[in-house]
């Protein structure tokens, strides 16, 4: 039996796994898809907000602030990419000016550090792309950005490397109080827990009503996206809101830590908690209110849109703590925007959570805290030299756009929690990040994974199950 | 420490272009060439391209791409030709230092005096044209899905539609049908087919494809892998009128929507870039913005067949060597090239002055058109210097004119390229 069984390997799924596992605990982790991070957490802003947003005394507020302040040393240990160039949320008219003012007032109360209105010259001097029609903004030096799948996945392989288990293409299908525990179905294989954390994302509703009564329903939103070609990336220089209204956080224009740019996203109701699907109206929207923001970015420089999914729910606030009857359940649902950035400060206060509710568990003696990951394009000249004659594989440039060797590739599919999928080394390397998505590349990448992982060239899939890249071999036949 | 080599010439690339460009500048009496291609191979993209249809100018018979590229590697090894495969570079200082890594030699500099920019282009993708729809599996370029088929042996789907009419959407309509894969339509956003006309008949026709022109694909449906596109007609403005989709059930999309000159190297030297081509402004003599650095062949404007890539790479072969060999001319006195009404681009953008030599001037046109005349004027006076009259004009089709030292002699502002 395990002490706890984690169901998501999203965000927050895996935090929560990283910190539980500096612990003396027997856990798991549970994700339907072939991989980490598949869900919300691989297709959103990738913004670690500052905090000035939620309302004080909520759950969003308290995560938020926390996260922001969690989130540089982590990313620093774990070598994930995070950049701390500050946000500012703009106003256009004086009843948006007086929005500035109320969410300055908010962030003081949430305790966010270095707060400042500023006036429309001060911001333009800033940010001198910016409209014209602007009339304040508040300025967060702590708003930043971060690469949400690497923080995802290095959080896992932590959580991993310090004795969790993770069982990829497992959907959970059932959920069972037994004696001293619950019984879980999925991927044909039952697991027996003390305690089931329901990290589900926009399936938590699902997950929560196998075993327990109906509290609340996810309703799926969806927000659209551009990602510009790194050309773009000089038009704004910190992460550019506008101010927020009941439906999100509005449109933004950031640049990216993988050197492009970022549009988006709009927010619509969906009836799938999978409609990853963008549409031409979608775009449109985007685009239109992001040209409020600034009109200096190309759309023609546009290198990819997307969508994404975010887990909504009928509470005004996230959903975390035992569920009422089912002693060692426990809900981490509703985790909308600031999600991201709350994810590690849920997954800190977890083990806090649970001693409160009668589950306690001693610290390990020792625990891997960081993780080490070579990334060619950011050394200079005389480490790339010293590299190469370490392991000549960092002297074969694979994916040209983004400069990342197949000795990259080749550590992350020897790494903890390795990917099989093309798509799977895109998010962990950023081959195919790029202008050219990959026509380059993926070939190549596709040859290298089978050659590591000792399975066919044709088994290798581009990103979920069944994603196949190639049906069948010519009438002469593939290469052997 | 880095080892720094020294050569008098670096050519970036290994492809038609690059080994043209080499070679020329041999037999021009350059000794130390140095060829970097990134493949594993001599050839660029023509290793690829197993059709026929290559050498018909330039050695006036019928070639594959492989062929046409042997051709040129074969004649490396009797010179003094270095060609460093399996290369990469990273980066090039304006003094011509290029930074490069293998797995072989490690990470290295290259002191070169001259160099050839020959990085060929690369495909327009999915997201650039911004096609909604889900994410599945099975949406390629069409570049792409060429290399899988011909160079891994792998056919991509069995049900495919291919939206834009480009010569390799084309080529892949015909080479999917012979393996056996249904193309079940060519979809075109413009009103006529960006592809040379004899692909169309051959590849389509030959096939009994449809080619629905004036329409685009609207939407990607299928998770995993591609279930069905949807195309709708566009208006005169191309975008979609409601009420015309047609969906296909298929498990593939193939795009053919654009080539885009590859000059993330050019960047990193300084060198400045045409909008319009997406590729470095050149003199006559291929020379870039920055002295000593010459361009030729899709790096510097997409071209319709090879054998002009070929020509227009021994140009830049022979002026590299002659600015090796200190007989270059000053960069200061120069004529613009402009592109007027119906033309997208000139190539070369700057004559040198004075003009030593005759100056071919290539181009695209804006659309299809019957009739017409090229015409040159003078730029400022509007004078009409020359005009040559075409029958049919295609943006399918590369155009050129030659214009000689006499005319290029007064006019001070420079000359401007039109279709009336």
């Amino acid at each position: 039996m395990y002490d706890a069984i984690i169901i998501g390997a999203g965000v927050v799924g895996c935090s929560v796994a990283a910190y539980l596992s500096r612990y003396e605990m027997n856990l798991a982790v549970l994700e339907r898809e072939n991989d980490v991070a598949m869900g919300s957490t691989r297709a959103n802003s990738a913004i670690v907000h500052a905090g000035y947003d939620p309302l004080p005394g909520t759950l969003m507020a308290k995560y938020n602030v926390r996260g922001s302040m969690l989130y540089p040393q982590l990313c620093k240990k774990l070598s994930v990419p995070y950049q701390q160039i500050g946000s500012l949320v703009l106003a256009f008219s004086p009843q948006e000016d007086q929005v500035v003012r109320d969410l300055y007032d908010r962030g003081v109360k949430n305790g966010v550090p270095g707060l400042q209105i500023l006036t429309k010259e001060q911001a333009l001097a800033k940010e001198p792309n910016l409209s014209e029609q602007i009339t304040s903004a508040l300025y967060a030096p702590t708003g930043a950005i971060v690469s949400p799948w690497e923080f995802a996945i290095a959080m896992a392989e932590n959580a991993n490397q310090n004795g969790t288990a993770f069982f990829f293409d497992h959907p959970v299908t059932g959920i069972e109080k037994i004696e001293g525990g619950y019984r879980i179905t999925a991927g044909g294989d039952t697991f027996e827990s003390r305690i089931v954390i329901n990290a589900a994302g926009t399936h938590a509703d699902q997950v929560n009503d196998m075993v327990a009564p109906h509290t609340f329903s996810i309703l799926p939103n969806k927000g659209q996206y551009y990602v510009l070609d790194k050309n773009q990336s000089d038009v704004v220089h910190s992460v550019i809101f506008q101010c927020p209204s009941k439906v999100g956080k509005g449109v933004l224009v950031s640049p990216t830590v993988h050197g492009n740019l970022i549009v988006g996203p709009d927010a619509v109701d969906v009836a799938s908690p999978d409609d990853c699907s963008t549409d031409r109206e979608g775009l449109q929207f985007v685009v239109n209110q992001a040209m409020r923001s600034t009109s200096k970015f190309q759309l023609r420089e546009a290198i990819r849109n997307f969508a994404g999914v975010r887990a909504h729910s009928d509470q005004d606030d996230f959903i975390i703590g035992p569920v009422e009857g089912f002693p060692g359940f426990f809900n981490l649902a509703g985790i909308k925007s600031p999600g991201l950035t709350s994810a590690p400060a849920i997954g800190e206060d977890m083990i806090r959570i649970l001693k409160e509710n009668g589950f306690s568990f001693s610290p390990k003696d020792q625990v891997v805290e960081t993780r080490d990951v070579v990334v060619f394009h950011n050394l200079d000249h005389q480490q790339r030299a010293e590299m190469v004659k370490k392991n000549p594989l960092y002297g074969r440039v694979i994916c040209r756009c983004e400069t990342i060797t197949e000795g990259e590739i080749v550590d992350a599919l020897h790494r903890p929690l390795p990917p099989h999928t093309i798509d799977g080394i895109k998010r962990r390397c950023g081959c195919g990040l790029g202008r050219c998505q990959g026509g380059f590349c993926g070939p190549r990448v596709q040859e290298i994974i089978a050659r590591e992982l000792g399975i066919p060239y044709m088994a290798v899939e581009k990103d979920k199950t069944g994603s196949y890249i190639i049906l069948a071999e010519t009438k002469q036949g593939g290469v052997k | 420490m880095e080892l720094t080599q020294i050569c008098d010439l670096a050519v970036i690339g290994g492809g038609p272009a690059g080994m043209a460009a080499a070679l020329e500048a041999y037999q021009s009496g350059v000794e130390k060439i140095v060829i970097i291609e990134r493949d594993k191979e001599l050839g660029g993209i023509l290793n690829q391209c197993i059709h026929n249809g290559f050498g018909l100018h330039y050695f006036k018979e019928e070639l594959t791409g492989p062929e046409y590229a042997q051709r040129f590697s074969d004649q490396i090894p009797g010179t003094t030709i270095q060609a460093m495969t399996d290369t990469m570079v990273l980066d090039i200082s304006p003094d011509k230092t290029i930074h490069l890594v293998n797995t072989k030699n490690g990470y290295q500099q290259l002191k070169a005096k001259a160099i050839v920019l020959a990085m060929g282009c690369r495909e327009r993708t999915r997201g650039a044209i911004g096609i909604p729809g889900e994410r599945p599996s099975g949406v390629f370029t069409a570049g792409t899905a060429q290399r899988y088929l011909n160079m891994e042996g792998y056919l991509v789907g069995k049900r495919a539609v291919i939206l834009g009419s480009g010569d390799i959407g084309l080529i892949m309509a015909r080479r999917l049908s012979l393996e056996g894969a249904k193309v079940l339509a060519c979809v075109e956003l413009m009103p006529y087919s960006n592809g040379l006309n004899r692909n169309v008949v051959q590849c389509l026709n030959d096939f009994e494809i449809p080619l629905y022109l004036s329409h685009t694909i609207t939407r990607i449906t299928g998770t995993p892998r591609v279930e069905s596109v949807t195309i709708s007609k566009v208006d005169e403005k191309r975008n979609p009128i409601p009420g015309t989709e047609i969906t296909f059930q298929c498990d593939t999309v193939l795009l053919s929507v654009g080539l885009i000159p590859e000059n993330e190297l050019s960047k990193t030297a300084g060198i400045a870039l045409d909008p319009r081509t997406r590729g470095p402004v050149v003199f006559e003599n291929m020379e870039t913005s920055v002295e000593g650095i010459f361009a030729c062949g899709n790096t510097v404007h997409v071209h319709d067949l090879v054998d002009f890539v070929t020509a227009e790479s021994q140009r830049a072969g022979r002026y590299t060597a002659a600015y090796i060999q200190g007989q270059s001319p000053s960069p200061n006195a120069f004529l613009p090239v402009t592109a007027g009404s119906m033309v997208n681009y000139t190539v070369p953008q700057k004559i040198h002055l004075p003009a030593s030599a005759p100056v071919e001037i290539f181009f695209r046109v804006a659309m299809p058109m019957k009739d017409k005349k090229i015409v040159v004027t003078a730029s400022g006076t509007g004078e009409k210097l020359m005009e040559f009259k075409r029958l049919h004009l295609a943006p399918g089709e590369m155009e050129h004119i030659t214009i000689p030292t006499s005319a290029l002699e007064k006019v001070p502002d420079g000359i401007e390229i039109a279709i009336v």
